[in-house]
């Protein structure tokens, strides 16, 4: 399959997945490679300074797999680029400068605030990072996050860890046909139809995490979503046939037996 | 001195670098990163930023997220 290029890098799967609330490392790990994903996104949170000797994260991140730090629980601008900051800071000088901006509204919708992010993005891009940016299914902030700078817009496909799937169909078509960066759906997916109904529209990627992490088995969700996410690609390339109304045979109408 | 670290008030002794701060509280600064007052400071200064009564730090690591 052709490559997902984000910001100038390569990645060999279209499916960025996250890391979040697994019941175990070792079966986030083996989520993470079952699923194909070469970028996986990360969270910033304060050390727990009471636990010692604490698990860590990284460890079980298999080591082709590039990060995606987000931004994910900042409600203001000004906290989300610090936590980007902080982000750069804890890679070791790795000068990965990919982040997944995500500025929410409020906790109860987790809808992304467009003014927040917006202002996050241009702050973001002036200090050189490559930002991907979680956002509504609104074309307009869409077009206004690429005209920032960003190297790829997200919009959601429903609220976070709603599993609603792709609510908006007809508002994800409007942001690709104007969309000059690739468009990632973040959010929303809930089983592997989902995402093929996503690629099959024609987006460059998809974001997944709750729809891996909460299913019954994780592993196996996420082989699904990898398929899923390959064969929605390969259908949107390979061009499907339009919808009609009625029947149109699809074997030869002549040369029927018994016919007069 | 006092100081905030994580929200939390600490007592902590006079005079500290943010590395002797690290090494008080018992935490491995390869895998955290740290904000004084808003600001980061990087790895490589450490050993030289103070920290003063009254500051406000961060001490980050990454963590599972979506």
């Amino acid at each position: 399959m052709e490559k997902l290029v984000l910001g100038g890098r390569e990645f060999g799967s279209r499916l960025v997945v996250g890391t979040g609330k697994y019941k175990d490392f070792a079966t986030m790990q083996q989520a993470l490679l079952a699923s194909g994903a070469e970028l996986v996104t990360v969270a910033v949170r304060r050390l727990d300074l009471q636990a010692r000797g604490e698990a860590s994260l990284l460890h079980w991140i298999p080591k082709h797999m590039a990060l995606l730090p987000n931004t994910a629980g900042c409600y203001t601008a000004d906290d989300a680029v610090r936590t980007c900051r902080l982000a750069r800071e804890l890679q070791l000088g790795g000068e990965n400068p990919l982040v997944k901006l995500e500025v929410l509204s409020d906790p109860k919708t987790l809808l992304p605030d467009a003014e927040e992010t917006l202002k996050a993005a241009r702050q973001l891009v002036s200090e050189g990072f490559l930002v991907l940016p979680y956002t509504n299914d609104d074309p307009v902030t869409a077009r206004k996050l690429e005209e920032a700078g960003c190297v790829a817009v997200m919009p959601l496909g429903a609220p976070i860890g709603s599993g609603l799937g792709l609510r908006n169909p007809y508002a994800l078509q409007m942001i690709l046909e104007q969309a000059k960066v690739p468009v990632i759906v973040d959010a929303g997916v809930g089983t592997a139809s989902d995402c093929a109904i996503c690629m099959e529209l024609g987006v460059a990627g998809l974001l997944v995490n709750t729809a891996i992490s909460g299913a019954a088995d994780p592993v196996a969700m996420a082989q699904a979503m990898k398929l899923a996410t390959e064969a929605g690609r390969l259908a949107f390339r390979a061009g499907r046939i339009p919808r009609k109304l009625y029947g149109s045979a699809s074997s030869p109408l002549s040369g029927v037996i018994g016919a007069a | 001195m006092r100081a905030t670290v994580n929200g939390e008030k600490l007592e902590l002794p006079e005079g500290l670098t943010v590395a002797a701060l690290l090494l008080h509280l018992g935490v491995r600064a390869e895998r955290v990163a740290v904000e004084r007052n808003g600001a980061v400071v990087r790895k490589a200064r450490h050993a030289e930023e103070p920290v003063a009564s009254g500051d406000v730090l961060e001490i980050v690591t990454f963590v599972g997220g979506g």
